[in-house]
């Protein structure tokens, strides 16, 4: 797919979008009587291309984790259309063209971790020999070819989300879906798995949407940044990230880095302001520097 | 960290769960078991100088050293009731068990079927079935064998029934997300999710019912057995009040039970290793 190298990030890339959200919105019913139906999503368009590694971040309650899900047809819309590769998302999710990692790891425990990966081999009935090898070559990309026969239970919460990982990307997926992936984990860790994530959207050339409440993570894996804002949920901002494509620690120390990690903040609580006062959505521009 | 657990278990490093899985060495078994085997025995040798010493009644509390003799001495008869009896406690785990997983499935697989009967079935659960017995030993047969699986098996068939319930449908919703992510099918989900993950509460019932079978069968035969019964054996040497052969016999009732419990113990460790792993494992 991409070229790993390729310094600048892609909206102007060709090809059909991976993505492709127009007029996107999802109301909430009551949930006991008397209250008020809730504006989860509303009016979202957005497009994402091959290779991208989008981020969706707001506060709770902006429907990020919401939209996420609607890319991948766990959840219905009440309104808009959404597309993956060129289908309707019930189509690609039932054509499996998606894998999705949640904030917790959902491993199995009656499973071993190679037996856990396997699990979306077995249930498109590949053959068991095929299966244990894809499975093999998933375990050694995420750095745990030594721990196939571990059981979930044995391994850190890191290590777990890895092997959560390596179970999403089993059927060569051209998307992955992550929601908060790393939430649960303490910010060394988390910090070693956004380079464990980075190295792996290089390898794989995957397109990755990423739901996260970090705002230096979301600047240092992500090509673009979603910024959204709640009651309704919205998109208020998308910052395309210009760092260099290639990421390591000392991204994390670029000055660029810094402002775009302001920016974002900003527009956070921009979009936090907005939607208190009711205001119309503010575009952010001019940063300093 | 199971499916169900969102907290990330920092769940220590692997060597040291290599330790865990070592298991205890004898000399750490011992020193285990020894508290457990110390009070055992000591409280034997103290109801055997209470009786003693107090010069208690045999028909009130006979020694255990009375006890051992009147067990050793009757061991051939006592084994004969003891075999029948255990006939009617795996008849009534066979029927109560298979019917109460069959009927568990069911409620759990349609909603229809759950809204109607679970709420009877917690019901159930909580009247004293035992109070029939005396019933079903007219509907089944009062020198049966028959009738005293009947009242194990329906003692049985609620745990059994509401648990596997539970346990099919105890599946986490993200785990449930993820078969929909991959479009799994309806059979893959209730194989490879459900039904793993009912298979810890099905155990726990098991446990439960291998002592309410024994119970059952024994009330059962109170009511009305053949002499060639525990229940019957028991009964009829508390009226001669020769309490060392009904205690005899209420030993082996004991053995059934406990060696029951133990046995679904130790098939739960081949079945579902990971449920009794973990109960072991570091949190």
């Amino acid at each position: 797919m991409t070229d790993a190298t390729t310094s600048t990030p892609s909206p102007g890339m060709t090809g059909s979008p991976v993505v492709s959200l127009v007029g996107v919105s999802k109301v909430f019913p009551p949930t006991s009587p008397g209250s008020r139906p809730v504006d989860a999503l509303t009016e979202i368009d957005l497009t994402i291309q091959p290779g991208e590694f989008v981020s969706l971040i707001g506060p709770s309650g902006c429907g990020k984790s919401t939209l996420l899900r609607v890319i991948g047809d766990l959840t219905p819309v009440t309104g808009g259309m959404v597309m993956v590769n060129g289908k309707s998302a019930s189509e690609a999710r039932r054509g499996r063209e998606y894998g999705m990692v949640f904030q917790a790891p959902v491993l199995f425990d009656w499973r071993s971790v190679l037996e856990n990966v396997e699990l979306p081999l077995q249930i498109t009935g590949r053959p068991a020999r095929e299966r244990a090898g894809r499975a093999r070559e998933m375990l050694d990309l995420v750095e745990l070819g030594e721990f196939t026969n571990h059981r979930p239970w044995q391994l850190s919460g890191g290590m777990q989300q890895r092997v959560a990982i390596a179970r999403a990307l089993a059927l060569d997926p051209d998307l992955l879906l992550m929601d908060e992936p790393f939430g649960a984990l303490d910010e060394m860790t988390r910090e070693r798995m956004n380079l464990e994530l980075l190295r792996i959207w290089e390898r794989t050339g995957t397109t990755v949407v990423f739901v996260t409440h970090s705002i230096p993570e979301a600047v240092f894996l992500s090509t673009r940044v979603v910024v959204m804002s709640a009651r309704p949920g919205r998109i208020t901002e998308i910052v395309d990230v210009d760092l260099p494509r290639r990421r390591d620690v000392d991204t994390r120390e670029l000055e660029r880095y810094f402002e775009l990690v302001t920016h974002v903040r900003t527009a956070l609580r921009r979009g936090e302001s907005a939607s208190t006062s009711g205001t119309a959505r503010v575009r952010a521009e001019g940063l300093s520097g | 960290m199971t499916v169900s657990a969102p907290s990330g278990a920092n769940a220590a490093d692997v060597s040291a769960v290599g330790t865990i899985l070592r298991g205890p060495t004898i000399g750490e078994r011992i020193r285990e078991w020894s508290p457990a085997v110390i009070l055992f025995f000591g409280a034997l040798a103290s109801w055997e100088l209470v009786v003693r010493v107090f010069r208690i009644k045999q028909f009130i509390l006979p020694s255990p050293v009375a006890i051992g003799v009147a067990w050793w001495t009757y061991l051939p008869e006592l084994a004969s009731a003891a075999r029948y009896t255990f006939i009617e406690v795996i008849g009534g785990l066979a029927i109560g068990v298979t019917a109460g997983l069959l009927a568990g499935a069911l409620t759990a697989r349609y909603v229809a079927v759950r809204e109607a009967a679970l709420p009877f079935a917690i019901a159930a659960n909580s009247i004293p079935i035992i109070a029939f017995a005396p019933i079903f030993n007219i509907w089944f047969g009062l020198d049966t064998q028959f009738s005293k699986m009947m009242i194990a098996a329906v003692l049985v068939f609620f745990p059994v029934m509401i648990n596997t319930v539970r346990g099919l449908l105890s599946a986490p919703a993200p785990a449930l997300e993820l078969m929909r992510s991959f479009a799994a099918s309806e059979r893959d989900i209730f194989l490879r999710v459900r039904m793993p993950s009912a298979v810890p509460y099905i155990f726990t019932a098991l446990r439960i019912s291998a002592t309410l079978a024994t119970i059952g069968a024994i009330i059962g035969e109170y009511f009305g057995a053949p002499k060639v019964s525990l229940g019957q054996y028991i009964v009829t040497y508390t009226s001669y009040l020769n309490f060392e052969r009904s205690w005899g016999a209420i030993i082996f009732a004991s053995a059934i039970g406990m060696g029951l419990y133990v046995v679904v113990v130790l098939v739960e460790r081949i079945v579902a290793p990971w449920a009794a792993d973990r109960s072991t494992a570091p949190t």
